[in-house]
C-alpha cells in the first residue's frame, strides 16, 4: 500500500463497522487535508470547521469528550462566536488525521485554552463568511449582522443570505487570524446558558458508542495475562488447554502474553485457561513502611517557593505536621478497551485515549512505523479522571493485531485495571510553622515528597515505553522529569517568611501517573488542613484565620460567599455539640486557588461520624466556585458535584492495598468506592461568574478543598485530628 | 461447554443463539445481537453496569449464564426507549443531566426503572438502597436520585415502553 492511501480508502480497506456512530460523518469540505496521514494544520481556518451544504457546521476539535461536557461547553462557544445555531453544529474529536493537534485533553485546559483556539476561528469564519456576503448582497461588511447561520443587512433582514448558500461544501482557504475580535461577552446568547449535553439522549438509551461498543469486520477478540507480580518474568505458557476453544491461540512477545479467539467469551475462556509460569520476586514495600519508602527514596530537591526573611523572631507558638496519602486509582467505572488494526504497514487504532496525537506517534515507535502511517480515532470511554488504562490498552491491541494479521479487540478484565493502570501518586507533606502573639501566621516550611504525577506515552522516539506493552516486551522508559508533585504545594496566603520545597522522587514503587488534580489534592490536604491546626492554635475562627491572610478579592469572595450559604457561624473548630446517640456531627472548610493561578474553590462540609461503627458520612457539601467566565454553569455545577463526591471517596474510602510483589486491590471489594448509602443528602454550589475575566479550568479545581474540609469537619466533630488518608476513625 | 442453540426473547423478538449455554448474557447481547447498551465493568456483579431485566427484574447480565436467560422475557435499555421516544425514567435522566461519561447509566437505569414498575412512590431511602450496589465513578449520585424522584412523579410505572 501506497503512502499516499487516503483516509477513506483506508476505512474501506479495513471495512470498519462502527456501530451506532452518528457524528462525524459529515463528508469534509476537501478531503485533500486527509491525504498526507498528518494532522491538519493549526494555522489553517479549514482545519477547524467546514460550511457543509446542508447548512450544517462541522467542528473539528482535538480537544475530546472525557465525560465533563466539553464537547457541549466548546460547541457552545462556537455557535455563539459564529452566531450559528447550536443545533446546527456537528462535532468530530479526537482524530489524529481529522483534527487539529490541540495538546491532550488534559489539566482542565479544554475550555481555557481549547475553547480560545476555537473562538478564534470561529471569529475569523463569521467575518470571512461577512467578506463573502457583502458583494452578494450589495452592503458594506460593516453594515451585516449575522443571525442563526444567516447573513443579512442591518434594518433590512429581506436581504440575506445563509452560510451554506455562501459556502456550502467549499473551502475558506485563509488562515485563522490570530488577531481576530472576539464577540464582546455583553452581547452572549448562549455562552452562560445551561444549555443540555449533546450526547446524553444516546447515552441514557444505550444507544451512545464507547470504545467498548466499536467492532470491526473480522474482528478477533483478546485478553491481556498480566504477570503474577509487578517485574516477573515469563518461564513458559503451557497452552495445551487452548484445543477445546475453537479458534483460540496464545500471543506471547516477551513478558507480553495475551489470549485471541473469535469470540469474546472464548478470548476469556481461553485467559484463564492457559497456565502461564512466572518468576516473581519481592519488588514492594511493606504497606505499613509506605511513609519511610516514600522518604527514603533518591529525590531532586526543588524551590517551590522562598520568599520573605525568616518571621522567627516573632514567633509566640510554632506548630508541625506530617500528613500522608496513598496510592490511589482512577477506577473508571469501564475497564479500558482498545481495538487496533494493524496490516500492511499501517495501523488504525480506536481508543478512548486524551491525546490521539500523541499516541499515533507513540504506537508507531512501538510498531517501529512512521507516525503517517498511524491513524488514531479517538472514541469515547467510560471516565478516566487523567491517565487510565485506554492508552495501554490500545497499544496491546496494535501489538496483538500486528502479531495476528487482523483487527483485534482488547477488552480489560476488572482485575487488569484495577492491578495494571498508572496509579495516582502517594505523598508525604511536612509542614511547620510559627504564629505570631496577634494570631498571624509568621513562618511557613512546608515540604513535600512526591513521585512523578505523569508517566504517559510520548510522542518523541523512547516515550513508547511507557506503555505497558513495550515494558513488558523489554523496553526501558527513560527518565522524563517529575511532573505535578509540587502543584498546590505553595499556598496562596500572604505569610511574611515561607519556604516550600518539592523532593521529587527518583522512582516510586507503583507506576503512577495523572490522577484529577495531580497533586493538587495532597498537597491541599496538608495545607488546608494545617491552617485549620493553626487556627485552633490561636484560638481563632477556621474562616476568620484564612481571612487574615488573603487580601485578594475573589479569594476573599468565595470564602465568604460559601460561609454565606452554609450559613457558618463563626467559632472556634471542635465546639461543636456532643455526639447523639454516638453520632457526632461537625463542619469544616477549606480553601484552595487551583493551582495558585487557576479557579478559586471554597468548600464547607458537613460530616456525621460514628465511631463505633467506624463510618464517616458528608450529609452537606457546599461550594463557592470562581473559575471566570462560565460557559455552561449547569455542566459546571454537575462538575462540581462530582469532584466533590469522587474526592470524599478518596478522602475516607480508598487507598491501593498491595502486598511485597503486587497490587491485590482486585475488584470493588478490594478498592472499595463511595456509593449511594454514603453519599451525602446535598450539595449546594453557588457559581461566581465572571464574564469579563477568561474562563480558567473547572476540570479538577473542586477536587483539592473537599479531602481537608472532612479533616477539619472530623476534627470540630470528635477533637480528633486525622492526617493520614484515607481518613478512618 | 459445547455450543447447543437456546432461544432467548429480547425486547419483544425471540433469538436462536448458537453458543455455549454457560457464556454470559452480557457478550450474548452484546456481541451477537449488537445490543451494546448494557456495559460490561467488572464481571463479577459488583458495579451494575451490565443490567437488564429479565421478567422484570433487574439483573447481572454479566453473571446470567445463557442457560438460565431464557427463563423469561428479556428487556435492554434499548427495548426501554429511544432517543427520540425515551422511556419515562430515561427522560428524567436527561431531564436532570443526570450524567457525566454515562458509562453507569445502562445500570442506573435499569434498576430504577425495576424499582419504579413495583414501587410507584419510593422513599429516597429506598432509591438509595436499591442502586447501592450500582458504582458511579464520576459522582452524579445526586443528579441520579433526583432523576428516579422525577421519574417517579411522572408516573413512570404506568407510561409506555416498559418491560414488554
Amino acid at each position: 500500500m501506497s503512502s499516499t492511501t487516503t483516509r477513506r480508502d483506508f476505512l474501506k480497506r479495513t471495512g470498519v463497522l462502527v456501530v451506532g456512530f452518528s457524528l462525524g460523518l459529515h463528508s469534509r469540505a476537501d478531503a485533500a487535508v486527509f491525504e498526507t496521514g498528518a494532522a491538519p494544520a493549526a494555522n489553517q481556518l479549514d482545519s477547524w470547521l467546514a460550511i457543509n451544504a446542508d447548512g450544517t457546521i462541522t467542528v473539528y476539535s482535538g480537544k475530546v469528550e472525557l465525560g465533563t461536557g466539553v464537547s457541549t461547553a466548546l460547541r457552545q462557544i462556537v455557535a455563539e462566536e459564529l452566531d450559528a445555531p447550536f443545533e446546527k453544529i456537528a462535532w468530530v474529536q479526537g482524530d489524529s488525521d481529522r483534527t487539529v493537534d490541540q495538546g491532550s485533553t488534559v489539566g482542565s485546559q479544554t475550555i481555557k485554552r481549547g475553547g480560545a483556539q476555537l473562538r478564534m476561528a470561529a471569529a475569523t469564519a463569521r467575518a470571512a463568511l461577512l467578506e463573502l456576503a457583502a458583494p452578494k448582497l450589495g452592503a458594506a461588511p460593516g453594515s451585516l449582522e449575522v443571525a442563526s447561520g444567516v447573513v443579512r443587512v442591518h434594518g433590512d433582514p429581506s436581504r440575506h443570505i445563509s452560510f451554506a448558500e455562501l459556502l456550502g461544501g467549499k473551502r475558506f482557504e485563509r488562515t485563522v487570524n490570530r488577531a481576530a475580535v472576539p464577540k464582546a461577552t455583553t452581547a452572549y446568547t448562549i455562552v452562560g446558558k445551561p444549555v443540555h449535553r449533546v450526547e446524553l439522549p444516546a447515552k441514557m438509551t444505550g444507544r451512545h458508542t464507547y470504545v467498548q461498543d466499536v467492532k470491526v469486520d473480522g474482528m478477533l477478540h483478546a485478553r491481556v495475562v498480566r504477570p503474577a507480580s509487578i517485574g516477573a518474568k515469563l518461564l513458559s505458557v503451557d497452552d495445551s488447554a487452548l484445543g477445546a476453544i475453537p479458534g483460540a491461540r496464545v500471543i506471547r512477545k516477551a513478558d507480553f502474553l495475551a489470549v485471541v479467539a473469535p469470540r469474546e467469551y472464548d478470548a476469556i475462556r481461553a485467559a484463564a485457561a492457559i497456565k502461564p509460569a512466572w518468576s516473581e520476586s519481592a519488588t514492594l514495600p511493606p504497606m505499613d513502611e509506605l511513609k519511610q519508602t516514600l522518604m527514603s527514596i533518591p529525590s531532586t530537591e526543588r524551590g517551590v517557593a522562598s520568599d520573605g526573611t525568616s518571621g522567627a523572631g516573632r514567633v509566640a507558638k510554632r506548630l508541625a505536621a506530617t500528613y500522608k496519602w496513598p496510592f490511589q486509582m482512577h477506577a473508571s467505572i469501564g475497564p479500558s478497551c482498545g481495538v487496533a488494526d494493524v496490516r500492511n504497514g499501517k495501523a488504525t487504532v480506536w481508543s478512548s485515549t486524551q491525546g490521539s496525537h500523541t499516541l499515533k506517534s507513540a504506537i508507531a515507535h512501538l510498531l517501529g512505523m512512521q507516525p503517517d502511517d498511524v491513524h488514531v480515532i479517538w472514541i469515547e470511554g467510560s471516565g478516566c479522571y487523567g491517565h487510565n488504562g485506554s492508552d495501554d490498552a490500545a497499544a496491546d491491541a496494535a501489538v496483538i493485531s500486528r502479531e495476528v494479521g487482523a483487527p483485534v479487540r482488547v477488552q480489560w478484565s476488572r482485575a487488569d485495571e484495577h492491578g495494571w493502570e498508572p496509579k495516582g501518586a502517594a505523598m508525604v507533606m511536612q509542614v511547620a510553622a510559627g504564629i505570631d502573639a496577634s494570631g498571624k501566621i509568621a513562618d511557613w516550611d512546608y515540604q513535600v515528597w512526591t513521585p512523578t504525577h505523569s508517566s504517559r506515552p510520548g510522542a518523541q522516539p523512547g516515550g513508547e515505553a511507557n506503555f505497558i506493552a513495550a515494558r513488558l516486551m523489554g523496553m526501558v522508559p527513560s527518565s522524563r522529569g517529575s511532573l505535578g508533585g509540587e502543584r498546590n504545594a505553595a499556598h496562596t496566603y500572604s505569610v511574611p517568611a515561607m519556604k516550600v520545597r518539592a523532593h521529587l522522587l527518583e522512582r516510586a514503587p507503583l507506576r503512577t501517573s495523572s490522577l484529577r488534580g495531580l497533586g493538587s489534592p495532597q498537597n491541599t490536604f496538608a495545607n488546608e488542613s494545617f491552617m485549620d491546626e493553626l487556627a485552633q492554635l490561636a484560638g481563632v475562627d477556621p474562616i476568620e484565620f484564612r481571612l487574615r491572610h488573603l487580601s485578594d478579592p475573589r479569594a476573599v469572595a468565595a470564602i465568604n460567599a460559601v460561609a454565606r450559604l452554609a450559613k457558618w457561624t463563626p467559632r472556634v473548630s471542635g465546639s461543636s455539640r456532643a455526639p447523639s446517640n454516638g453520632v457526632a456531627r461537625g463542619r469544616g472548610m477549606a480553601f484552595v486557588r487551583y493551582e495558585g493561578t487557576e479557579a478559586y474553590v471554597a468548600a464547607i462540609v458537613d460530616v456525621e461520624v460514628d465511631q463505633a461503627q467506624h463510618r464517616v458520612r458528608v450529609t452537606h457539601a457546599y461550594v463557592a466556585h470562581d473559575c471566570g467566565l462560565i460557559v455552561n454553569p449547569d455542566g459546571l455545577k454537575n462538575q462540581i458535584e462530582g469532584n466533590v463526591i469522587q474526592a470524599a471517596s478518596r478522602a475516607l474510602n480508598e487507598a491501593v492495598q498491595f502486598d511485597r510483589s503486587r497490587v491485590t486491590s482486585l475488584d470493588w471489594r478490594g478498592y472499595p468506592i463511595l456509593r449511594f448509602a454514603d453519599a451525602p443528602d446535598a450539595v449546594d454550589v453557588v457559581l461566581i461568574d465572571h464574564p469579563e475575566l477568561p474562563s480558567v479550568g473547572a476540570g479538577e479545581a473542586s477536587t483539592s478543598p473537599i479531602p481537608a474540609a472532612i479533616a477539619n469537619a472530623i476534627f470540630d466533630a470528635t477533637g480528633v485530628r486525622l492526617r493520614d488518608v484515607p481518613l478512618r476513625v | 461447554m459445547p455450543s447447543s442453540t437456546i432461544r432467548i426473547t429480547v425486547n419483544g423478538a425471540a433469538h436462536d443463539i448458537d453458543a455455549a449455554p454457560d457464556t454470559p448474557l452480557l457478550y450474548v447481547l452484546r456481541d451477537d445481537l449488537g445490543l451494546t447498551g448494557p456495559k460490561f465493568g467488572c464481571g463479577l456483579g459488583q458495579c451494575g453496569a451490565c443490567m437488564v431485566h429479565i421478567d422484570g427484574a433487574a439483573v447481572h447480565s454479566c453473571r446470567t449464564p445463557l442457560s438460565a436467560a431464557a427463563r423469561g422475557p428479556i428487556t435492554t435499555i434499548e427495548g426501554l426507549g429511544t432517543p427520540e421516544k425515551p422511556h419515562p425514567v430515561q427522560q428524567a435522566f436527561i431531564d436532570e443531566q443526570a450524567a457525566q461519561c454515562g458509562y453507569c447509566m445502562n445500570g442506573m437505569i435499569m434498576s430504577a426503572a425495576a424499582l419504579l414498575a413495583k414501587t410507584k412512590s419510593p422513599t429516597r431511602q429506598q432509591i438509595r438502597s436499591t442502586l447501592n450496589g450500582n458504582l458511579c465513578r464520576c459522582g452524579t449520585h445526586m443528579r441520579i436520585v433526583r432523576a428516579v424522584e422525577r421519574a417517579a412523579s411522572l408516573g413512570a410505572s404506568q407510561s409506555g415502553g416498559s418491560d414488554e
